[in-house]
């Protein structure tokens, strides 16, 4: 599904993506780790070019990822934010039916159906008409997926989703997060949580000096990590 | 008090002092009651305020279109340059160069003797130049408030796949509204004020009313203290609705 190859960036002089050659397939649950400066969430928001890349192609269903139609790439490709970034002068229901019904995609009372059917699924359709400071931190997070999930994206990224919340709100947007993966969606994360790349992903990806180093299944990557890279990250963060 | 009038002006043509009370009467009689003067304060009144919203109105279109082409240009990727945003950037950064660095007055002047020497309709010349005056403050306003939206609302909206235009319509600008209208009404206050200044090309607004006055009858104190006190009530008149305008800005925001 997203196909990169020789991925590129640098900021200043600091060459952060050094040439990241991966292929994401559909149905993957891929989870990025590395140590914090690493360029994972780079590499992230290089694939919907929320960042320029300097170097390499991502071919995105078959075709390359270009500034022209970027528009349209993102549409099929939802992100959420580690400060979950909802619209606060919107309310949760607007916040969700904004993008699918200014680009065409639905009419306005569709979008609000489809707005209010999701909002049910997460337990959060009482909030429907509350505007985003209202909410915590974990259901900010759960909308914002949701406001994601709208636009029926073929893949969804993840960039730190958890890292701003309160711990006791952390389960919630990772449960969330698990449902999708079970029901296929696509997804690429970037975490720091370990329970859940182990228990959810089918790859996790260890960059490390802006190239992929390790790209194994969880059983693998925790149960024998052969670079002495990981295995000192591994030391660190478990 | 008109024939109270007449006498004290004869009592003072046949050489005689008056009173303390008295010259108090007479000036102020003059100043704002004979034959009906105060008429031409109200006029002078409506114009200022005409003039003051010519301006602000010029100087919001204006400052809008500098503050969007500026922001535009910043915000575009590196190694991405459009040309033509370039040049209206370039263009743009002159304007509001050359007019916060030369004085208001001088300006004004420019505008009436050198750009439209030959018009003489100096009140609508005078807003003219007022309004382009304060189009270059307005536009760093309007920049200041757009610049001051969280970075992530741009990322946010453009990674649902909405246009730079769409995003900054629908999710940048209603945001920044907030903070840029409690400093456009300061630019109100100032524009009112600053309207005076266009008594100097002739502009008949509430000054130039009262200089017309003094000029008949050589008395300078109550027409300038007369005008100083409608000005002082105007801007505390808007101050207060301003006041009252942001709390409720403040209240929604609560929500």
């Amino acid at each position: 599904m997203i196909d990169v190859k020789g991925l590129k960036k640098s900021y200043g002089g600091l060459q952060v993506l050094k040439g990241v050659d991966l292929t994401i397939n559909k149905g993957d649950c891929v989870v990025l780790v590395g140590p914090s400066g690493c360029g994972k969430s780079t590499f992230l928001r290089c694939l919907n070019h929320l960042e320029e890349p300097d170097g390499g192609h991502i071919i995105f269903n078959g075709k390359e990822v270009t500034d022209h139609d970027i528009d349209h790439v993102r549409q099929k490709m939802g992100m959420v934010f580690q400060h979950f970034n909802l619209f606060p002068h919107l309310t949760v229901k607007k916040n969700i039916t904004l993008a699918p019904v200014r680009l065409g995609l639905m009419k306005q009372d569709e979008a609000d159906k489809r707005a209010m059917e999701l909002l049910g699924r997460i337990g959060l359709a009482d909030k429907a008409d509350t505007y985003p400071n209202m909410l915590s931190g974990g259901q900010k997070q759960r909308i914002a997926i949701v406001r994601a999930l709208a636009m029926n994206p073929d893949v969804l990224l993840f960039d730190e989703p958890t890292s701003a919340l309160d711990p006791e709100m952390v389960g919630e947007v990772l449960e969330l997060m698990k449902e999708l993966a079970r029901g296929g969606m696509t997804m690429v994360c970037v975490t720091h949580e370990m329970g859940f790349a182990r228990e959810v992903a089918n790859r996790i990806i260890f960059i490390d000096e802006g190239v992929v180093k390790v790209d194994k299944p969880p059983k693998e990557f925790f149960a024998n990590p052969e670079n002495e890279r990981l295995k000192a990250f591994l030391s660190k963060v478990l | 008090m008109e024939a109270q009038f007449e006498a004290l002006s004869e009592l003072v043509k046949s050489g005689q002092k008056l009173s303390f009370g008295q010259d108090f009467f007479v000036k102020f009689y003059q100043a704002f009651l004979y034959s009906d003067r105060w008429q031409q304060y109200i006029k002078g009144v409506g114009t200022t305020l005409l003039v003051t919203a010519i301006a602000l109105v010029l100087g919001v279109v204006l400052g809008a279109i500098v503050a969007m082409i500026r922001v535009g240009h910043a915000q575009q990727k590196p190694h991405h340059h459009n040309l033509v945003l370039g040049v209206f950037n370039a263009i743009a950064k002159v304007y509001v160069t050359v007019i916060r660095g030369t004085p208001m007055m001088v300006q004004l002047l420019i505008m009436s003797m050198v750009v439209f020497a030959s018009s003489r309709n100096f009140t609508m010349v005078g807003a003219l130049a007022l309004g382009i005056n304060s189009g270059a403050y307005v536009s760093e306003i309007i920049r200041g408030g757009l610049m001051a939206v969280d970075p992530g609302q741009m990322e946010a909206g453009r990674s649902l796949g909405l246009n730079y235009m769409t995003t900054m319509f629908e999710i940048i600008i209603p945001q920044a509204i907030r903070s840029i209208l409690p400093a456009l009404g300061n630019e109100f206050i100032m524009l009112l004020k600053d309207s005076s200044l266009i008594t100097v090309i002739g502009g008949k607004e509430l000054l130039y009313a009262a200089q017309g006055i003094m000029n008949r009858t050589y008395e300078p104190m109550f027409p300038l203290l007369g005008v100083a006190a409608v000005y002082l009530v105007l801007v505390m008149l808007f101050s207060a609705l301003l006041a009252k305008f942001e709390r409720r800005l403040a209240q929604s925001d609560r929500r």
